[in-house]
C-alpha cells in the first residue's frame, strides 16, 4: 500500500462536453472513517463517486483507492468496493432473492446461497424472499440495495446520497447501520443533502459547481468556515429578521424555531451592530458556538453568489 | 483474475432469461408475432390474383359470345358480377371500383367471327393498381382464343395454319406459381431481422435506461460477458422462431424443402449473428428503448423493400441494388430461396455467405468502436 489512507486523490478533473463538471478535486479518506460529501445538486458529488469506483475514467489526476491505481487497477477496486447508486438499480422485474444471487454472482462468491441466505435475514426479508424487488416501498428498495452492495464484504462504502426520498425513521436505521459497519473498520464515503446527516460524519468536505470549497474533521468546519454566531430571543423575530438582513456585518440570519441565529464573517462589524441592537432591549443576544448548519447555509449562499455559471447534474 | 468468468456471464443469461419469461407480452410476441404474420401474410399475399370483379356490356348474345364469357369465368381470373348498360356506366363501374374489368363485346360479334372479320372485344382494365389487373391481362388473349376456336366447330372450323414458333415455359421451382412458396422462406428473412435487431436492441438500452447497467458495470463482472449473456438468449429465440416457422411452412403452405440443411443452418446462424450485432451496434447509439425502437425500424423497411422480398431486386435501379446489397436481408432471402426452393448445396450459396460475413466484420466493427466500458 502506497498510501495509509483509504481514498487519495489529487487533481481528479472531468468535463462534459466541454463543461467542467468536477475541477481539480483532492480527496484523502483515513481507513475506517464516515466520509460526508455534502454540495447543491449538480456540484460533482455523483461524477467525483463514480470516478472513483472506475465508472468514469477522469480527464486529469491521479491517486489511489484501496491502495489500487486509479487508473491503471480499476477492476481491482471494483472488486473491493461497495458502491450504491443514488437510483434503485436492483432489477426490478427479479425477486429480492434473485437480485442478492445475481449480485453475489457477479463477484463470484463463495458458499453463495448461505451468504444470500444470512443477506436475507439480516434484512429481516427472508419470508419475502420472492417478491419482485420493484414491488418494494422506497425504504426497502434502499435497505435491499445497501445489503446487496453489502454482500461481497467490501472494504470501502460509496454511497450516493443513499436517503434520498426516504422516511426519517428508515433513515435512522440506515445511519445506524452506516456506524456499526464503520466500527467494523469499513470506510464509508457517502453524498447527502441533510444537515442531520452531515453531523454524524466523522469529516466533511464540501464541494459546489465541481470545485472544493472546504473540507476538514467535522467539529472543525465551523471554525475553518470562521463564522461568528449570535443567538437571539425575544418577541417578534419575524419583523427583526427582515431589518436584520439589512444591517451592517450580518450576513446571514436563519430561524430555529423561537430563536434566530445571526451569523457574520466581519467580527468587528456584526459586534457593533449586535452592541447597537442590544441597546434597544427588546431582544436577548448571546454568543453562541457556531454550529455546523450555519456554516453550511453559509457556504450554500456563498456558492450560489461565487459560481453563478449554472451546475449541471452529470447525464444520469 | 482478467480472464473471462464462465459463471457470471451464465449468472448473465439466467438472469435475462427470468426477466423474458416474466415479460409475457414480450415473449408472446417473439413467438406469436412471427406466427401471426406467417398466416396473415403467407394467406394474404398474392401476387397473382384471380376472382376479380368484371362486368360485361352484352352487344351480342350468341354461344359464341357466351363461349367467351364462359371461357373468361373458367379461367378463374374473371368473376362475372353484372351486366352493364352503356359505356359510361363500365366506365362509373370502373371509377368507383366496382369491377376491374369491364369487357365489351361489340353488336355482331358473332357474325363478324363466322365470317372472319377479326372483331375486337374492348377489355377496360383497371389499371391504377398493375400487379392486381395484369395477371389476368396476360392470360385473357389465350382464354378467348381457346374458347373461340373450341366454339367454331364443324363446318365453321378454322383451317388450322401452324403458328412459325411456339414459345415453352417451364416453370420451374415454384410450377403452380404460387405466391406463399415465394412469401414464405422470405418471411423468415424479414421476420428474423426484424425480432432480433429490435429484442436485442431495446434488451441492451433497458439496462442503461433503468439504471441497472450502473450497479452492473460497478462489479467486477467483464462486458464481454454482459454481451455474450444478454445476446444468447435471444439466439436461443432466434431458434426457436425459426423452428416453428420452418414447421409451418411445411405443414401449412406445403413449400419444399429441396436443399441441403447444413447450408441452410451454416446461413441462418450467420445471418441472426449479423442481425444481433446490428442491434448492439443500435443499443451503442440510442439513449433510451424508444430510440432504440426507432433504429430498429428504421433498419427494417429495407429488408422489406429493397432486399427482394417485396420486389424484384433485378428491376431496382443501379443504386438501389446497390443498397440492398448492403442489407443483410437480401443475402439470406436469397440464400434461404436456393435453398428451401432450388434443393441448394453449400457451394450454391458461398456467395450469400461470403456477402453476410463481410456485413457482419463491418458492423461488428463499428459497434466496438462506438462500446464504452464506462459511462463515459
Amino acid at each position: 500500500m502506497r498510501s495509509e489512507y483509504v481514498i487519495d486523490v489529487e487533481g481528479l478533473s472531468k468535463s462534459f462536453g466541454g463543461k467542467l463538471v468536477v475541477d481539480r478535486f483532492d480527496i484523502r479518506v483515513p481507513k475506517g472513517a464516515i466520509y460526508g460529501f455534502l454540495g447543491p445538486n449538480g456540484s460533482g458529488k455523483t461524477t467525483t463517486i463514480r470516478m472513483l469506483c472506475g465508472l468514469l475514467t477522469a480527464d486529469a489526476g491521479a491517486g489511489t483507492c484501496l491502495g489500487f491505481d486509479l487508473r491503471r487497477e480499476a477492476a481491482r477496486i471494483k472488486e473491493n468496493v461497495g458502491y450504491m447508486t443514488q437510483k434503485f438499480s436492483l432489477y426490478e422485474d427479479l425477486s429480492i432473492r434473485e437480485n442478492l444471487d445475481f449480485v453475489a454472482r457477479m463477484y463470484r462468491m463463495d458458499r453463495r446461497r448461505e451468504r444470500v441466505d444470512t443477506a436475507l435475514e439480516e434484512l429481516g426479508l427472508a419470508n419475502r424472499s420472492r417478491q419482485l424487488a420493484g414491488t418494494l416501498s422506497g425504504g426497502w428498495k434502499q435497505r435491499l440495495a445497501l445489503a446487496a452492495c453489502l454482500l461481497h464484504e467490501p472494504k470501502l462504502l460509496l454511497l450516493d446520497e443513499p436517503t434520498a426520498g426516504v422516511d426519517p425513521k428508515a433513515r435512522r436505521d440506515f445511519w445506524d447501520e452506516i456506524r456499526r459497519l464503520s466500527a467494523l473498520g469499513v470506510t464509508v464515503l457517502v453524498s447527502t443533502h441533510y444537515m442531520d446527516e452531515a453531523v454524524q460524519c466523522d469529516f466533511i468536505t464540501y464541494i459546489a459547481y465541481g470545485k472544493k470549497l472546504i473540507d476538514g474533521p467535522s467539529g472543525r468546519i465551523p471554525e475553518l468556515v470562521g463564522l461568528e454566531t449570535w443567538r437571539v430571543e425575544g418577541e417578534e423575530l419575524a419583523l427583526l429578521e427582515a431589518r436584520l438582513k439589512t444591517l451592517p456585518g450580518i450576513e446571514q440570519v436563519a430561524r430555529f424555531g423561537m430563536v434566530l441565529h445571526v451569523s457574520g464573517i466581519d467580527r468587528a462589524a456584526l459586534r457593533s451592530t449586535v452592541t447597537a441592537l442590544e441597546a434597544e432591549g427588546t431582544h436577548r443576544w448571546s454568543l453562541q458556538v457556531a454550529g455546523l448548519e450555519e456554516a453550511f447555509i453559509y457556504l450554500m449562499a456563498g456558492a450560489r453568489d461565487n459560481f453563478n455559471g449554472g451546475g449541471i447534474e452529470a447525464a444520469a | 483474475m482478467s480472464s473471462i468468468s464462465l459463471s457470471r456471464f451464465l449468472a448473465v443469461l439466467f438472469k435475462e432469461f427470468i426477466q423474458m419469461r416474466r415479460d409475457r407480452i414480450t415473449f408472446g410476441m417473439m413467438i406469436g408475432l412471427p406466427l401471426v404474420q406467417l398466416f396473415l401474410f403467407g394467406f394474404a399475399i398474392n401476387a397473382d390474383p384471380r376472382h376479380l370483379p368484371t362486368l360485361v356490356e352484352l352487344g351480342d348474345n350468341g354461344p359464341i359470345s357466351r363461349a367467351v364469357i364462359s371461357g373468361m369465368q373458367n379461367s378463374s381470373y374473371f368473376d362475372f358480377t353484372g351486366i352493364v348498360a352503356g359505356t359510361e356506366a363500365g366506365e362509373e363501374a370502373l371509377r368507383r371500383g366496382d369491377a376491374n374489368f369491364v369487357i365489351v363485346i361489340p353488336q355482331g360479334f358473332e357474325r363478324d367471327v363466322v365470317r372472319g372479320r377479326s372483331p375486337e372485344i374492348l377489355v377496360a382494365a383497371d389499371a391504377s393498381d398493375p400487379s392486381a389487373t395484369g395477371g389476368a391481362v396476360a392470360a385473357l388473349s389465350g382464354i378467348v382464343s381457346v374458347a373461340i376456336s373450341e366454339a367454331l366447330t364443324g363446318p365453321l372450323a378454322r383451317p388450322g395454319g401452324a403458328p412459325a414458333f411456339s414459345v415453352i415455359v417451364h416453370r420451374e421451382y415454384n410450377p403452380e406459381g404460387r405466391t406463399s412458396t415465394n412469401i414464405v422462406p422470405g418471411l423468415l428473412a424479414i421476420i428474423l431481422s426484424m425480432t432480433m435487431v429490435l429484442i436485442t436492441a431495446v434488451a441492451i438500452v433497458k439496462e442503461s435506461e433503468r439504471g441497472t447497467m450502473e450497479m452492473l458495470i460497478a462489479t467486477p463482472v467483464k462486458p464481454i460477458e454482459v454481451m455474450l449473456g444478454k445476446i444468447l438468449p435471444y439466439v436461443f429465440v432466434g431458434y426457436v422462431q425459426t423452428g416453428v416457422f420452418l414447421a409451418a411452412a411445411r405443414l401449412v403452405f406445403g413449400v419444399p424443402f429441396e436443399g441441403s440443411p447444413l447450408a441452410f443452418i451454416v446461413g441462418f446462424n450467420l445471418f441472426i449473428i449479423v442481425n444481433l450485432a446490428l442491434g448492439f451496434l443500435i443499443s451503442t447509439m440510442a439513449r433510451n428503448q424508444m430510440q432504440a425502437m426507432q433504429l430498429s425500424f428504421f433498419t427494417i423497411l429495407p429488408s422489406i423493400l429493397l432486399s427482394g422480398f417485396m420486389f424484384p431486386f433485378a428491376g431496382m435501379p443501379g443504386w438501389a441494388q446497390a443498397l440492398g446489397t448492403g442489407v443483410p436481408a437480401t443475402h439470406f432471402l436469397r440464400l434461404v430461396r436456393k435453398v428451401m426452393l432450388k434443393g441448394g448445396g453449400l457451394p450454391d450459396v458461398t456467395g450469400d455467405l461470403w456477402a453476410l460475413g463481410i456485413i457482419l466484420v463491418v458492423i461488428s466493427i463499428i459497434a466496438m468502436l462506438r462500446y464504452r466500458q464506462t459511462l463515459d
